[in-house]
């Protein structure tokens, strides 16, 4: 196998890093919300909503870092289906960092509730009065969080598997912080 | 048979690198699932909850899981200042803001028949100029039953018809009250109401205590309550044995069509000690009360045509100047309210009819 030289620039992994522990609050907030009835449940609402919106603008500003940015190539001895699941799993992040944000700020709106980001600040709605509507979003915003968290696994489980059995640097090339960059060569 | 050592060594290496793998996966997985409620089969849910109400009041799509019978009302409030030192909410200023509102009885069934002793409700959705919003479902009974969301479930089982006599079981009842004292305070105080001829001359209240915050940043807590400027009158025998099984929604219609109600929106003011996180607890008497200003109520019209049918009456749906307090059963009502809005959104397109049609509020509240 050949050697896998770069690593991702600082901005990118601190935006990865920063988004990684966002979403996972995300995700675990949410599914936890779902299903409380507990005094919790209002709290957890309310880190919810401007967490969420949070992520949109990242998922923004992380979008235009990865044109400026390209991320590094993958090692030239992977399998082809592995790098298409590397491809698909990238876009589907991508899309589920931004689709997940626009379904809740449109489900609320929707429904309608204010979407009360803290105390007066408030987002305008973007979608009218409708329950149909919010019915159907309300429950693509479920069925995306899990599908979310499923393609979250499997990124992570490729990460682990980069880092400890291929041991090819693709691992290294996001998760490592130190000044140097030694490319690993296997 | 003869592998040389260093190879098994570095397979068994590498296998336990793959186990590591699956177990750190696993551990995610399972983290989510179990704060998902899915590895708690006991914890008390929102979908919990929800299945404990079809089961006490049967499945009815597209209506509210609880308060299914209702009627949809429109008005104002006008405030009268009087509060503006206590909250910034815009509403509290002098000056009109429309109310989407909605009267109704309390219980899973959307046709049951009007009874006097269950218990009344007024919800009502205020909409000052500005673009605050301020939701409040209120209740004609002076504390309420459970101080948890973990009580109202059990009593909501208890009070579950056994499906062979149709009949809530009294020793499953009489189990809950001997775990519930408070309940049992506080049902002696639901049933020591006077209870009035009808909707329009019934005192509504808020039960849960809130926060009131001024421009200041000064938190006080406080209760409120909807008190009517229509003349009390107490429920009579012709009522009971009316064979309108609407008699108290068609009271309502009638007598909105003939001139606005109006009531009060007076508010108690808590002091240190007094309780604010037990529902079942009055306050005492003696506490400063402000009158905040006016619902007025001037139209009426079916659930099935009217503003208030897609309303989450979320308690938590509040203004700055308005602010949760520590009851429990605050989060417990908005997690559940929306939950069943949801469901019931989702089933709009196969509602029934409401029990009070276009037709009765359009025939002046005659069947």
């Amino acid at each position: 196998m050949s050697l896998h030289q770069a690593r991702f620039p600082a901005v990118s992994r601190w935006l990865h890093w920063l988004m990684a522990v966002m979403v996972l609050t995300m995700l675990f907030l949410g599914v936890g919300m779902a299903a409380s009835v507990s005094e919790c449940y209002r709290f957890l609402v309310a880190i919810h909503r401007p967490l969420g919106v949070a992520v949109l603008v990242l998922a923004a500003i992380r979008l235009v870092n990865r044109l400026i940015n390209p991320p590094p190539a993958l090692p030239d001895g992977l399998p082809p289906w592995q790098r298409v699941a590397a491809k698909a799993s990238h876009v589907l992040l991508y899309a589920l960092m931004f689709l997940m944000p626009l379904l809740g700020w449109g489900m609320l709106s929707a429904a309608p509730y204010p979407v009360v980001i803290y105390g007066s600040l408030r987002l305008p709605a973007i979608l009218p009065q409708d329950p149909t509507l919010y019915a159907w979003l309300r429950q693509l915003h479920t069925d995306f969080a899990y599908l979310f968290f499923a393609v979250f696994l499997v990124h992570f489980g490729a990460a682990l598997m980069h880092g400890l059995i291929r041991r090819d640097g693709v691992f290294q090339s996001m998760a490592s912080w130190g000044g140097r960059f030694t490319p690993k060569s296997s | 048979m003869n592998e040389p050592p260093d190879l098994i060594d570095k397979a068994a290496r590498a296998l336990a690198r793959f186990a590591l793998i699956g177990a750190v996966l696993l551990a995610a997985a399972g983290a989510f699932a179990y704060v998902g409620g899915w590895l708690s089969p006991s914890r008390l849910t929102q979908d919990r909850m929800i299945a404990a109400f079809r089961s006490a009041g049967g499945e009815h799509p597209g209506f509210r899981r609880n308060h299914a019978k209702g009627l949809c009302v429109t008005g104002w409030f006008e405030g009268n200042g009087n509060a503006v030192g206590l909250s910034k909410a815009a509403v509290f200023a002098t000056g009109r803001s429309p109310v989407v509102g909605r009267f109704a009885l309390a219980g899973g069934m959307p046709s049951q028949r009007d009874a006097p002793a269950t218990v009344r409700s007024m919800a009502l959705r205020i909409l000052p100029p500005g673009g605050e919003e301020w939701r409040t479902g209120m209740n004609n009974i002076p504390v309420f039953a459970v101080n948890t969301a973990q009580g109202f479930y059990e009593l909501l089982v208890a009070s579950t018809p056994d499906p062979a006599s149709g009949k809530p079981n009294p020793a499953a009842m009489k189990e809950f009250l001997a775990r519930h004292p408070e309940t049992v305070r506080a049902m002696a105080l639901i049933r020591a109401r006077p209870i009035s001829s009808g909707f329009a001359d019934s005192t509504y209240n808020s039960l849960d205590a809130f926060r009131f915050v001024n421009a200041a940043g000064v938190s006080v807590p406080v209760r409120w309550a909807a008190v009517p400027l229509q003349q009390f009158a107490p429920e009579t025998e012709a009522q009971h044995t009316d064979p309108d099984k609407n008699y108290l929604f068609d009271d309502l219609i009638a007598r909105i069509q003939r001139q606005p109600l109006q009531w009060r929106l007076v508010v108690t003011i808590g002091q240190p000690g007094d309780p604010t996180d037990d529902a079942t607890l009055p306050w005492p008497d003696e506490r400063r009360h402000i009158d905040a200003g006016s619902v007025s109520i001037d139209r009426v019209s079916s659930e099935d045509q009217g503003a208030c049918t897609d309303v989450n009456y979320d308690p938590l749906v509040l203004p700055p100047g308005i602010e949760p307090s520590d009851d429990p059963l605050l989060s417990a009502r908005s997690a559940v309210y929306a939950r069943s809005f949801t469901l019931r959104a989702g089933e709009k397109q196969s509602k029934p009819p409401s029990a009070v049609t276009t037709s009765e509020v359009q025939a002046g509240g005659t069947r």
